[in-house]
């Protein structure tokens, strides 16, 4: 039993260390969209890879919208006429696809790390 | 309609396979029905109250709040789950197996039954209060047949529904005698999931930025918006495309819970030869 404890103990302890916050340095690229009739303008945003990006989505319908990226690893709920910022990269190069999840059929978008 | 009841199911779809396995889990416990329905009426009623905050909430903590709601409500999940699994599920499990402790069983049951009431609870907040806001901003549209929509939602909220009762009823098919372990294996992959989302918020919230990268993408293969991806999702939380700590994190908590269960199990059978529970007694002729 004590073994098990200790193995226990020990792989709790790895993994609780791997959630310790890790330093980011690298320098940050700021990028604006709006989400306007239920759209993303632009719909296509070039961004530098291997960077740290901020990605202040502001959404100017009066309705809620919910940016989603599978690839990007983000969901976020931004209310009616509400901000918010994203943070996201470093990117290796390629294109991430976004959405509005609320409304699907217009709000898409991509990234393009280059 | 279709579109507005598809997103409707989507959200409604992982709060409903969660229920039904966990009913399944705790079937024959004494008043579990009225504890999972009182999780699922806390549930719908914080969804409301988190919808109409969302702003609100949105702005805490220089824009993180959304994430830390979100994290604090997969956190508690993910201890109650734990919780279930460690230390009620081995303790029913040897309960059942024990006849004349039937009585005994169905006081210890209601005595946990809070633990997973929470789980679902936090389960049908975390979908409903998306699903609310995504109604509600139906409702403001002008551009919308409100019939189509309101049709489009109940359907969508039906069908959702049905595919838990459907997990539940398939459970139910299952002899007793092997239902209590694959509705374990079920609910230690449900924490995993929630593990994993944990670590995925995390990430997005910039608490940790450590293998944020893609362990794989298979989008081509089964994708996250596909049917299949869905009910996946629901059940054993896949993901198309999650990043490195989102499956070190899964694989991390799955390991650990069923480690901690397994002893847990065996430290409640001081009567029964060593090791598995399941050794039958044998009666001399």
């Amino acid at each position: 039993m004590k073994t098990f404890s200790q193995i226990f103990g020990a792989g709790a302890l790895c993994f609780v260390s791997l959630w310790m916050p890790a330093s980011s340095s690298a320098s940050e690229q700021e990028v604006r969209i709006a989400i306007k009739d239920h759209k993303f303008e632009p719909s296509e945003i070039k961004v530098p890879a291997q960077q740290r990006i901020k990605l202040h989505v502001h959404n100017q319908d009066p309705t809620p919208e919910e940016f989603e990226s599978h690839s990007l690893k983000r969901e976020k709920v931004i209310a009616g006429g509400g901000k918010a910022v994203i943070s996201i990269g470093p990117l290796k190069p390629g294109r991430y696809t976004f959405f509005g999840e609320f409304n699907p059929g217009t709000a898409t978008g991509v990234l393009i790390a280059e | 309609m279709f579109a507005t009841g598809l997103i409707v199911f989507r959200e409604t779809l992982e709060a409903a396979l969660f229920i039904g396995i966990i009913a399944a889990s705790t079937r024959g416990l004494l008043n579990r029905s009225r504890w999972l329905a009182l999780g699922v009426a806390v549930g719908g009623f914080g969804s409301l109250l988190m919808a109409s905050a969302i702003g609100e909430i949105s702005s805490w903590a220089d824009g993180v709040g959304q994430e830390i709601v979100n994290a604090a409500i997969l956190g508690t999940a993910l201890a109650m789950l734990a919780w279930h699994c460690i230390w009620v599920s081995p303790n029913a499990h040897h309960m059942v197996q024990d006849a004349k402790r039937l009585g005994s069983m169905a006081a210890q049951g209601e005595r946990s039954l809070w633990a997973v009431a929470v789980a679902v609870a936090l389960s049908v907040l975390r979908e409903g209060a998306e699903t609310v806001l995504f109604v509600a901003g139906l409702t403001s549209s002008p551009d919308v047949s409100g019939v189509g929509m309101a049709v489009g939602a109940v359907l969508g909220l039906a069908l959702g529904c049905l595919a838990g009762w459907l997990i539940y009823a398939g459970l139910g098919k299952v002899r007793p005698q092997y239902l209590f372990g694959i509705t374990n294996v079920l609910i230690v992959l449900l924490a995993g999931n929630l593990a994993s989302q944990l670590a995925k918020t995390a990430n997005q919230a910039d608490w940790i930025s450590t293998l944020g990268e893609s362990a794989w993408d298979i989008s081509w293969l089964i994708s996250n918006e596909s049917a299949l991806g869905m009910v996946l999702h629901g059940l054993i939380g896949f993901d198309a495309n999650p990043s490195q700590m989102q499956v070190i994190s899964y694989l991390a908590t799955t390991v650990l819970i069923w480690l901690a269960a397994s002893h847990m199990k065996n430290r409640l059978a001081p009567n029964r030869p060593s090791g598995v529970g399941v050794t039958p007694i044998h009666q001399p002729f």
